[in-house]
């Protein structure tokens, strides 16, 4: 906003009364998170023996320290290791689908077809299914798949599975993200100005060209806000990660058993937690813009 | 299970970024060379599905598939033979009678209940009052006040469950390093085990709590979106009217972001009826806080039992289908609009 207000003009918007109703909504809302971040640099001997509020109120006097972060990354809890496992559960699982969604965006969108409508709306109707119906025959479907495998002349050694490893969450992960996907995509395609594209078929170029030179750089906007929205989304999963991935712990595993060991102090549980903020803030502060946009374009009408 | 981590393991998410767009396009070209080998008509006609195949082949082989599998299962309990240990007997609504003849789930179901009654109606609610109340304000302080709410929805509700279960924590005698507790020492109460108090279902409340402050922020940026564009000139003519505040907006602001409202409402009143992680990072459903999603979870993988946890499945989507069927119709609604 540029826009120059004066000062008298300043004045009369401050609106004191909504300023303190919204600075108390504010601070209910923050409070916690402060909570957090004050624990995670309190020695266990603090943490134990008085409220994270008390290191507040008296930062001089309080002491400071790294101990829970270094041990958090220490041998016992290793949350090193869970980061990586994360990056390498979360990264792919969001480039895949999204560009997988994008095909049939297009599809939906620039191909007339019989059914178009029919096969968009089971896609569409798809996005109610719970994750808890899909999981006993999804587990079961990757360990009769091994079972398969295992007979295979080259995987003697069984090196090649798919239950406990990261492709079986990035494919339960796509799925999932499918239908919003889909249906996101497309409606950003529809804005696109059909002229430009019906031009592009006029001079020869088939839909395969289009679709590659022409629509994706057209849609990065609601590509972009779909990955940052499935990035946090598959970041922030403890459910399929755990279930399907679960040679590979990841954070918010960890951060559960943290939590089973709280007696010692929150210290450490909060010192996780910490960690494994660290990327969804950063990227949802740096990409703040993108987000919103996209959800907004996703459900105003 | 944890073996110390090498290149090795980013390698994957590495490659997925540079490897990951190209294989996939790799794979379509494949696919669209394949159809180019037909006849110019059957080409025509099977290029819509090289595009939308491999997708309807994902969402129908792990979606719908499975889920009709799972309805299956909810009639049929194991029977491991000799020959298969995999062997499912058909029992009819047997799970299903287990289910409602144990006070236990009858208690789940309340507890469902209660979750879908209270969380997306606070949510929707804070969600107006929050973008009303931003809305008023200078840019400034609307930005960051919109920051702070928002950015629950940023951390993993692992991480929320972990923060609110040291705000909500008790230890016994006088000492307590859980703000609830301190806030209720201050007032001069004595301090409660809240996670364990059920009377008045107050463990679930604190619970929903949870749920509320992470996705207030969800509802505020869509209902602001809403707010910012109601038409100026509405307001300023119910104004010279001479309606008040309150009139105005519940006379012509309300009624223009009813759908976004209703909307929000929806799916936010989905994803309470999935409720999952902060049940089981908060109290794992022990003191009388289970619900569906996490009853689901005890049937299959603490008590084994694959026909009774589906017929909790099934138990929510029976409830989640009718809402589902409003969803595509509100969504074919829009489409004939355009």
């Amino acid at each position: 906003m540029s826009r120059r207000i004066s000062a008298l003009q300043r004045i009369k918007n401050f609106r004191p009364g909504t300023t303190l109703v919204m600075l108390l909504v504010v601070l209910i809302w923050v409070t916690p998170t402060i909570g957090l971040v004050v624990t995670a640099f309190r020695p266990q001997m603090d943490s134990v023996t008085s409220g994270w509020w008390t290191a507040l109120f008296n930062p001089g006097g309080q002491h400071w320290t790294f101990d829970a972060l270094k041990g958090v990354f220490s041998s016992t809890w290793n949350i090193g290791d869970s980061f990586m496992s994360t990056i390498a559960i979360a990264v792919p699982a969001t480039i895949l689908p999204i560009t997988f969604a994008a095909f049939a965006a297009y599809g939906f969108t620039f191909l007339e077809f019989r059914g178009r409508e029919v096969w968009f709306s089971v896609i569409i109707g798809l996005m109610i299914i719970p994750m808890q119906a899909v999981i006993v025959a999804v587990l079961k479907g990757f360990i009769a798949l091994d079972k398969f495998l295992y007979t295979l002349p080259f995987n003697k050694t069984g090196w090649l599975h798919l239950a406990g490893e990261y492709p079986a969450a990035w494919i339960v992960h796509s799925a999932f993200a499918m239908p919003l996907a889909v249906y996101i995509l497309r409606n950003y395609m529809m804005t696109l100005p059909s002229a430009l594209i019906e031009a592009a078929r006029i001079d020869g170029a088939s839909h395969f060209r289009i679709f590659r030179s022409l629509v994706i750089p057209m849609s990065v906007p609601a590509l972009a806000s779909f990955a940052i929205f499935q990035f946090l989304w598959v970041w922030n999963d403890y459910f399929v990660a755990f279930l399907f991935a679960g040679r590979h712990p990841v954070m918010t595993y960890k951060i559960l058993s943290m939590l089973g060991q709280h007696g010692e102090g929150w210290q450490i549980v909060m010192a996780g937690c910490l960690v494994s903020m660290l990327v969804p803030l950063t990227v949802f502060f740096s990409l703040q813009r993108y987000f919103v946009r996209g959800l907004t374009a996703g459900s105003v009408k | 299970m944890t073996q110390g981590t090498t290149f090795l393991d980013i390698l994957p998410s590495l490659s997925a970024v540079i490897i990951g767009p190209l294989v996939t396009f790799a794979f379509y070209a494949l696919l669209n060379g394949l159809v180019n080998l037909f006849p110019r008509k059957i080409a025509k006609s099977l290029r819509p599905y090289v595009f939308i195949g491999p997708v309807l082949a994902l969402v129908i082989g792990m979606l719908l598939l499975p889920t009709i599998q799972t309805v299956t299962y909810s009639f049929q309990t194991s029977a491991p033979t000799a020959q298969d240990p995999n062997h499912m007997n058909w029992v009819g609504f047997q799970n299903f009678g287990k289910l409602f003849a144990d006070p236990n789930f009858i208690l789940t179901l309340r507890n469902n209940i209660e979750w879908v009654a209270i969380v997306p109606l606070v949510t929707v609610i804070l969600g107006i009052m929050i973008a009303t109340l931003t809305d008023r304000m200078g840019p400034v302080r609307e930005r960051i006040a919109k920051s702070i709410i928002f950015m629950p929805m940023a951390i993993s509700f692992v991480a929320a469950s972990s923060i609110w279960r040291l705000t909500f924590s008790w230890n016994p005698g006088e000492l307590q390093v859980g703000l609830l507790n301190a806030l209720v020492q201050a007032f001069g109460g004595k301090p409660i085990p809240w996670i364990q108090v059920e009377n008045f279902s107050i463990n679930n409340l604190l619970l929903m709590v949870v749920v509320v402050w992470a996705n207030a922020g969800f509802a505020m940026t869509l209902l602001s979106a809403a707010i910012k564009a109601v038409p100026d000139e509405t307001i300023e003519a119910a104004s010279i009217d001479g309606a008040n505040g309150f009139q105005t907006f519940f006379r012509v602001v309300l009624p223009q972001i009813r759908v976004t409202a209703v909307s929000v409402f929806i799916t936010v009143l989905i994803s309470t009826m999935k409720i999952f992680d902060v049940v089981w990072g908060m109290t794992g459903g022990d003191f009388h806080t289970n619900v569906l999603g996490v009853d689901f979870f005890r049937e299959y993988f603490v008590f084994q039992n694959i026909g009774k946890a589906s017929a909790v499945v099934v138990m929510l989507m029976v409830a989640i289908i009718p809402i589902m069927i409003y969803q595509i119709r509100t969504y074919r609604k829009q489409e004939e609009l355009r």
